[in-house]
């Protein structure tokens, strides 16, 4: 394995009594990447999101998330991947009602270490949001509810930030605010993974990832589509292939769960 | 500015409660009525002996005291035994000496006494005319009066003879006819320091009874006390009272405690339900936390701390109402004022708050039950 990939998937298939809602999906994102993940309705894209994102786990194949393999993780360890590496961000906002904005900032901080008051206010200011800071989610716009969802998944400084649907919810304007502040999270180095029915959104992904019935039919640069099974890493051009081969060591994968 | 964790979860369960106040509303008037109940009950099974002891003083005294064997009481004695009870529980005490005496050649049995005692440990009798308040003055029962000349208002040599058959006599005027129903119908009675002056003897008395706001247990001590520190005193309770009275208040004391219990178990319902809808309720927000790294413990506590915050606030209201509940029901069921017991508030509010707690076990579990996943995806 190499450190410059901050998620890993080998062979991952999720089977639901007798569907399969994800066959043999391998897929490796190096640090600091804007993936989409795009597909019809049923085509494993939430799925696949909720096993990137330890909300599920997989029947058959392996995850490693930041070196960690998630197959070697109790429910509590997923609970606590989520907390530190994670930042989700949702189609449905997902706001505490009876928290103001700045509440829902802190109750992400309050799960994840401290509850810091003005560091939660500065996360606010980034998305634009500061003056807004005590307004309950029902006084605040779809786009304003989406940047706080934003503020509360990047609070902790999360390793790999997923986002369902970001702009599912919004109209133009506020759909553009989004792409911006995810545009600058990328261009600040974050690593990104956006599930999309959206061209646009994706079109401003580095990296595009197609599923169609639980199997990856597409995986390309935006720009012109790339051949399935290279790797992506920025800077390394299509030098290395994706599919091809499995994890070099075990122990490699496994650095931190030791 | 840094907040520490529990005290950010405390905010969080109060904002939880305070901002959302319509769908907490039913369990807080569930804990809140239960604890008024619980209070109110708490209150009248403290006070229900007592107030009832003093109900079951108007059938007379629960305390008999007399001489060892046959023998008479000294008054001596008697002043020592006074001082064994508590003073505040003693509502009366008197000593009553039975002599065998005639008017004119028909035998009686007269009967000295205390009589602004007697009024405490008997409080059964009725007299018409008046009570004796003079030396001379002569109570005759209600048997007697119908049957001679011994009637109010009349004048009566009373005689008879002491240990050593010498011969004594006094006038007496009668100032007032007694009526109990009982054997006292058929007695005379005269203070016993005009029975001392009539009969020449002094210091002495057959029997003694006294009124105790005790119940029968604390009487038994009571009487075991004077049996040790008096020994030439016997004193025994007069059981067709205690028992009485320990069956009616054992009786009314279970059914306050049943009563109290019902209460309990129906907050408790309350409470559950109530507790189960939030949690459905919050589905999505328990999921969103979960996703966002809460472990099931935390979830967990949450939950519990908004079940213990309501059980304490309900406990507190429904403790304030609880003093004027049990003041409404002494007042007009038992004619008495209570004395609020202010330290049962805090007791109330902690029994709410287990209360409460133990309600939430079901929709605890059900909320540390909820998949993240699912749930944010609106299944």
């Amino acid at each position: 394995m190499s450190d410059n990939y901050i998620l890993e998937i080998y062979g991952v298939s999720k089977i639901y009594g007798a569907v399969a809602a994800l066959k043999d999906v391998t897929v490796k994102v190096p640090q600091g990447q804007w993936v989409a993940i795009m597909g019809p309705s049923g085509s494993g894209k939430t799925t696949l999101m909720n096993i990137i994102g330890c909300l599920d786990t997989p029947s058959e194949g392996r995850v490693i998330l930041d070196g960690l393999n998630l197959g070697d993780l109790s429910h509590a360890g997923l609970t606590a991947i989520r907390r530190e590496s994670i930042g989700l961000i949702f189609q449905e906002f997902h706001l505490i009602s009876y928290l103001t904005a700045l509440e829902n900032v802190m109750v992400a901080q309050y799960y994840h270490s401290m509850v810091d008051e003005s560091e939660a206010l500065a996360a606010l200011a980034r998305v634009g949001l500061r003056e807004r800071a005590k307004h309950f989610p029902k006084q605040l716009s779809g786009g304003e509810q989406q940047r706080v969802c934003i503020a509360r998944a990047l609070i902790n400084h999360p390793k790999l930030i997923l986002a369902d649907e970001p702009t599912g919810n919004l109209d133009e304007a506020n759909e553009r605010l989004v792409m911006d502040i995810l545009r600058q999270l990328r261009a600040q180095g974050s690593t990104i993974i956006v599930v999309t029915h959206a061209q646009e959104v994706a079109n401003q992904a580095e990296r595009v990832i197609v599923l169609e019935h639980g199997r990856l039919a597409q995986d390309r640069l935006n720009g012109p589509p790339v051949e399935l099974g290279v790797s992506l890493v920025p800077g390394q051009g299509l030098n290395e292939t994706l599919f091809s081969e499995e994890p070099r060591a075990e122990s490699s994968f496994s650095r931190k769960t030791g | 500015m840094m907040i520490s964790n529990r005290s950010f979860m405390l905010r969080l369960a109060f904002w939880s409660l305070a901002r959302r106040r319509s769908r907490l509303l039913a369990a807080l008037i569930g804990v809140t009525l239960g604890a008024v109940v619980l209070l109110g009950m708490l209150t009248l099974c403290y006070d229900l002996p007592r107030q009832f002891s003093q109900e079951f003083r108007a059938y007379g005294a629960n305390l008999a005291i007399s001489g060892l064997g046959s023998g008479r009481l000294s008054l001596e004695d008697l002043a020592l035994a006074r001082q064994l009870a508590p003073p505040d529980k003693l509502l009366g005490l008197t000593a009553l000496r039975y002599e065998s005496v005639r008017n004119r050649l028909r035998p009686y049995t007269a009967v000295g006494v205390d009589f602004d005692q007697i009024k405490k440990t008997s409080p059964f009798w009725r007299v018409t005319g008046q009570w004796p308040q003079e030396p001379g003055d002569l109570l005759v029962g209600a048997d007697i009066a119908l049957g001679t000349d011994l009637k109010e208002g009349a004048y009566a040599t009373i005689d008879g003879r002491d240990d050593q058959q010498a011969r004594y006599e006094k006038d007496f005027r009668i100032v007032g006819t007694l009526t109990t129903g009982g054997v006292e119908d058929g007695f005379i009675f005269m203070t016993l320091t005009d029975m001392e002056t009539m009969t020449g003897t002094t210091g002495v008395a057959d029997l003694a009874e006294a009124s105790l706001g005790l119940d029968s247990e604390r009487l038994k001590v009571l009487a075991a006390q004077i049996k040790a520190n008096v020994p030439r005193l016997e004193a025994r309770l007069v059981t067709r009272v205690t028992d009485s009275e320990s069956n009616v208040l054992g009786k009314l004391t279970y059914l306050v405690y049943l009563v109290a219990l019902i209460v309990l178990a129906l907050t408790m319902i309350c409470v559950a339900t109530t507790m189960m809808t939030v949690v459905l309720e919050r589905r999505k927000e328990i999921g969103l936390k979960k996703a966002l790294g809460a472990e099931n413990w935390r979830v967990r506590r949450e939950f519990l701390a908004e079940g213990v915050l309501i059980g304490v606030l309900g406990g507190f209201l429904g403790a304030l109402g609880g003093v004027v509940f049990a003041r409404v029901v002494a007042e007009n069921v038992f004619g008495r004022a209570l004395t609020p017991h202010l330290y049962l508030i805090p007791v109330t509010m902690a029994a709410m708050a287990v209360v409460t707690v133990i309600a939430c076990r079901a929709p605890v579990k059900k909320a540390v039950a909820v998949e993240p996943a699912l749930v944010l995806k609106g299944e």
